[in-house]
């Protein structure tokens, strides 16, 4: 059952994600304001959402950590944070791209999704910094769970502070509404917000697996030596 | 209860007395923070506002307070002493109270120079500014203690802390630079009273699992 | 008052306890023997409650402040003197009269001269008399010492005989040591980690 998870999620995430691609660069019509650059944002804001939600999933399992004190989610949060860092440096990618496109900028302060995930960056950065620098047992899992939780507690707070410090910081030149999203457009992005949801599960369970097979080998080898 | 505030009364004190001994952290943070006014002085070019020179008090408080900080748990990793209040205590939380009121007394002893100092080579220092200060305090000190005790289990240990730190503290520079230069400081206020309740009861909950298996 | 089935400690990749069973009844002395990285230090840590198994069952018949551990270091204040040390460990562990015990430990370890001294002021044989005052403070149903003999002189060692014999018995007793004939008398079982 477990065995046929990680492939399965794979081709749904391919074909959702696809389907969901091809329907936000053909079928949805143009924005009106920003012409062919909106486009980008079938694909920014689903992965920043995916992002969100493995952080979520990781502090989840964080919490599981401590309550039950299990090793194993100590490796399903690892990875859930693992896989929410790298849709985080891909929403400042793509984000700067579309400020590029937009504005000319490579960066705005202006545009508080992409500060957040600036701040959020510089925070799970540190976990693997306290990661790698303590040595892996009860207590490392331990400190890690509890430096997850502080993240998603984090995320509101931060986005809060960032709202808090438009007003002094740089006044807001650049404005992107919300678009106000025609009925197929909003299909498009649900079926890319699924596509990259998928994608992520498929990641993360393959991630979990390799890392799984990695720990039984060493234990094998630890046997026979 | 009572036995409770007088675990954290007892750990406080100890904390007192062994920097009275050793004088080796208030000073150094007095010391660094009047150095970075003056360093901040020469960063600033001549028509800065004071608003700016501000911005640049909130930097220097955040970075003395890691000084206190790295220095939190120094003389309990010395000889393991934390392993034996670990065991000692029988609600470990109360360690980490009694560690947060002592880096807020050494904090607050930094700032009763620092304040002056700025006003002295900057700009006023507003009551509202005060306000923030007192309030950024507590915050700081709540998630910077359990920090420490994450940083001091760890090899990178120094090293570690501001890394930890620092993007869960920009809540606290967003609030307390907002409530020295905006006209309206009441929610900024507001914010790091939030940031402190919020983050205090989660650094309080969360201790135990820091220090012990 | 311990039963440990498969017990189990790695730290990172390595695998320091393994399969370990024990089972020791209330009032039992067991001393624990091995080389040195055999595992001793980490059994008593374990046993404290300081460290986590990584695999295997433990289960210890004593609340925390019932159990008195002694380890390598003797985890008091250096820059506290003998007596500022216990009066905080006294009252984290709510030690009823703690004054009155504190002065008679200090008393018949020989520290009393030197209670209000500085503990980095000490010898490592100082030291380690006032970590058994530390870890005998709340007169712990549970013992548990980590090579108790390590630094103590000739008169400090007699002390400490004298000590075990007294608690032998009365008290649950896990001792760690690479002088197995020094405890032997006095032990009811012997843990020989490999």
């Amino acid at each position: 059952m477990r065995n046929n998870l990680g492939p399965a999620l794979a081709v749904g995430a391919l074909l959702v994600l696809g389907t969901g691609l091809g329907l936000a660069l053909f079928w949805a019509p143009e924005d009106a304001d920003q012409g062919v650059s909106q486009r980008i944002f079938y694909v920014h804001v689903p992965i920043a959402l995916t992002a969100y939600a493995c952080f979520g999933w990781g502090a989840w399992k964080a919490l599981r950590l401590l309550w039950t004190r299990e090793a194993r989610y100590d490796l399903e949060s690892y990875t859930a944070i693992h896989m929410g860092t790298i849709f985080g440096v891909l929403v400042l990618v793509t984000g700067s791209i579309w400020a590029k496109v937009s504005w000319g900028i490579w960066w705005s302060w202006s545009e508080r999704q992409l500060v957040l995930f600036l701040v959020l960056f510089l925070f799970y950065s540190a976990y693997f910094m306290l990661r790698y620098s303590t040595d892996p047992g009860p207590r490392r899992a331990n400190m890690s769970a509890v430096y997850a939780l502080f993240g998603v507690v984090l995320i509101p707070v931060s986005f809060l502070a960032i709202r808090l410090a438009e007003n002094f910081i740089h006044p807001v030149v650049f404005t992107r509404e919300g678009p106000q999203m025609a009925g197929s457009m909003f299909f498009a992005f649900c079926v890319c917000l699924a596509g990259m949801l998928l994608l992520a599960a498929a990641l993360y369970q393959a991630e979990l697996a390799g890392k799984r097979l990695d720990a039984r080998v060493r234990e094998l080898r630890e046997a026979l030596a | 209860m009572s036995g409770y505030l007088g675990d954290v009364a007892a750990l406080a004190r100890t904390s007192l007395l062994l920097e009275l001994r050793q004088r080796d952290t208030v000073p150094a943070m007095v010391l660094f923070v009047v150095s970075a006014l003056v360093v901040f002085r020469f960063s600033l070019p001549a028509d800065a506002s004071d608003l700016a020179s501000l911005g640049l008090l909130w930097i220097a408080i955040v970075f003395t307070a890691i000084l206190a900080l790295t220095r939190a748990f120094v003389a309990e990793r010395d000889q393991r002493v934390l392993d034996g209040l670990v065991l000692a205590t029988g609600d470990r939380s109360a360690i980490w109270l009694g560690k947060v009121a002592g880096v807020l007394a050494f904090l607050v002893l930094a700032e009763l120079v620092a304040l002056p100092a700025f006003a002295l080579f900057f700009a006023a220092v507003g009551w509202e500014t005060v306000a923030a200060v007192a309030l950024a305090n507590v915050g700081i000190a709540a998630v910077g203690t359990l920090l420490a005790a994450m940083a001091a289990a760890s090899r990178a240990r120094e090293l570690l802390l501001p890394l930890l730190f620092l993007p869960l503290v920009i809540p606290v520079v967003v609030g307390g630079v907002g409530a020295s230069v905006e006209p309206d400081p009441g929610r900024y206020l507001a914010f790091l009273g939030l940031y402190d309740l919020i983050f205090a009861i989660l650094a309080w909950a969360s201790f135990d699992y820091v220090v012990a298996e | 008052m311990i039963r440990a089935r498969g017990l189990e400690r790695r730290f990172g990749e390595k695998r320091v306890l393994a399969g370990l069973d024990l089972d020791v009844a209330a009032g039992g002395f067991v001393a624990v023997t091995g080389p040195n990285g055999s595992g001793k230090s980490t059994l008593l840590a374990l046993l404290a409650g300081l460290l986590a198994p990584t695999g295997g069952e433990l289960e210890i018949e004593a609340r925390r402040d019932e159990v008195g551990y002694l380890a390598h270091e003797p985890l008091v204040y250096r820059e506290l003197s003998a007596l500022e040390n216990l009066e905080l460990y006294g009252r984290l562990y709510r030690v009823p009269e703690r004054r009155e015990r504190i002065g008679m430990l200090l008393e018949r370890y020989g520290l009393w001269p030197a209670r209000h001294e500085r503990v980095s002021a000490y010898s490592r044989g100082m030291a380690q008399r006032l970590a058994l005052c530390r870890t005998l403070l709340h007169d712990p149903s549970l013992v548990l010492l980590d090579e108790p003999y390590s630094a103590l002189d000739a008169d400090g060692a007699r002390l400490l005989d004298a000590e075990l014999a007294a608690l032998t018995g009365e008290r649950t007793l896990v001792v760690s040591t690479h002088d197995p004939d020094r405890v032997r008398p006095l032990a009811t079982q012997e843990v020989s980690l490999a």
